[in-house]
């Protein structure tokens, strides 16, 4: 662990930290935020509240600019996701308040099981969904169905078991709001495997809603004193900078590798957060 | 097919507003990185024990007269309520923009949305 610096060293460190993070978590498409919290925790030794604080705010920061791009480019089911973000953002709010309540060691191992999981997750292949079922009636009146574009102009999908997808939308609000992650897997997961929705699509409605659920745990934590200003720049300035390049590189990189790599990492982390928090490290 | 793509106008003022306020809120932020640099830079930096922010850095109205009185962590603050307002404001232009479609059905599940971030952000939770 590295201790004893001062806010000039800590802001560098944390700040050339957080660019990698930001890096690899747009490389991998597995978001830089999973991994910003075990980072300040683990290895500059930060309480994992203002770890959470300061991770929540990159979250907003990242979704935000990623999202602005996919929105103008037309992938994105503005009704799905806000539909999704009822469900997102009451689950962040209960997740926030259930925060404050639970001691850091618990928060650490929840923290450390999503990361195993979400390492899972990565390994998985990344399938076609099928859309052979006929419209679902719940989804057509919700006006859900939508179009994307694609290589022969615009594709019309439709989308699938609304309640199911709600229900696991909460889920991931609540473990966002907790954890202070985009929690981007679940969603999608929710999406991709509950709703049929093509990839493309659930991945960038996905990023579209992150914001949003981020910003209701957000105004929690700041309320609980849990956002520090010194702390969450070099935090925020490191993620955004570090994805907005990794977004760049993203087309001509071969990622299949780096993925693995950082599902590697990203479970090694999560074995060291469940540690932490059991031994009484955290 | 068609009604799907009314929407295409309201795709690009949403991108806008998202990447304007990425971009003022960053900036807002980083000017006041640097005053608190400038302040404390060689001060031993102390994440280990959590005291929680002082009552004029976690409220929006503390933040904003913190800010107005030039307090470097007060600008930082400022820079990221306004990056937490970013999407907040997203939820509110599209509150406009399906209210412009007629829609009455998501006017709703919207304003339940901004009911939530505002309960939130004023409140603090539950």
């Amino acid at each position: 662990m590295i201790s004893n610096l001062n806010v000039l060293d800590m802001t560098l460190l944390v700040w050339l930290g957080s660019l990698g993070a930001g890096l690899l978590g747009a490389l991998t498409g597995l978001g830089g935020g999973v991994v910003l919290v075990p980072m300040l925790t683990l290895l500059f030794g930060v309480d994992i509240r203002y770890a959470i604080g300061a991770s929540l705010v990159s979250v907003i920061a990242t979704s935000s600019g990623a999202a602005a791009a996919y929105v103008k480019e037309g992938f994105t089911n503005i009704r799905v996701g806000m539909l999704l973000e009822v469900a997102t953002t009451v689950g962040a709010l209960a997740g926030a308040s259930l925060g404050s309540v639970l001691s850091g060691a618990v928060v650490a191992v929840i923290l450390g099981v999503t990361l195993v999981y979400s390492a899972y997750l990565s390994t998985r292949p990344q399938h076609a969904v099928s859309q052979d079922a006929p419209p679902d009636a719940l989804a057509c009146s919700l006006k859900l169905n939508g179009c994307y574009p694609a290589a022969e102009g615009w594709r019309a999908y439709n989308v699938y078991c609304v309640p199911g997808g709600f229900g696991v939308m909460f889920v991931a609000g609540t473990l966002s709001g907790l954890l202070g992650i985009g929690s981007g897997a679940v969603k999608v997961l929710a999406m991709d495997t509950i709703m049929r929705i093509p990839f493309k699509v659930s991945t960038t409605t996905s990023n579209f809603m992150i914001g949003v659920t981020a910003a209701a745990s957000a105004g929690v934590y700041l309320n609980r004193g849990y956002i520090d200003p010194g702390l969450a720049l070099p935090v925020m300035l490191g993620v955004l900078i570090g994805s907005v390049a990794g977004t760049r590189v993203l087309a001509r990189a071969r990622t299949r590798t780096l993925r693995v790599l950082f599902g590697v990492v990203i479970f090694f982390l999560g074995i060291q957060m469940i540690y932490k928090g059991l031994a009484g490290g955290i | 097919m068609e009604s799907q793509r009314d929407s295409e106008q309201l795709d690009q003022l949403i991108g806008n507003l998202l990447l304007i306020g990425v971009i003022v809120s960053g900036a807002v932020a980083a000017i006041g990185g640097a005053f608190y640099l400038v302040d404390y830079a060689f001060t031993p930096a102390d994440y280990h024990v959590f005291h929680g922010e002082p009552a004029a850095l976690k409220s929006v109205g503390g933040i904003v007269s913190a800010a107005l009185s030039m307090n470097s962590q007060g600008i930082i603050q400022l820079g990221l309520l306004l990056l937490i307002a970013t999407p907040v404001a997203r939820v509110v232009l599209s509150i406009v923009a399906f209210a412009l479609q007629r829609d009455l059905l998501y006017v709703g599940i919207t304003l339940i949305v901004l009911a939530v971030l505002a309960f939130s952000l004023l409140s603090g939770g539950v």
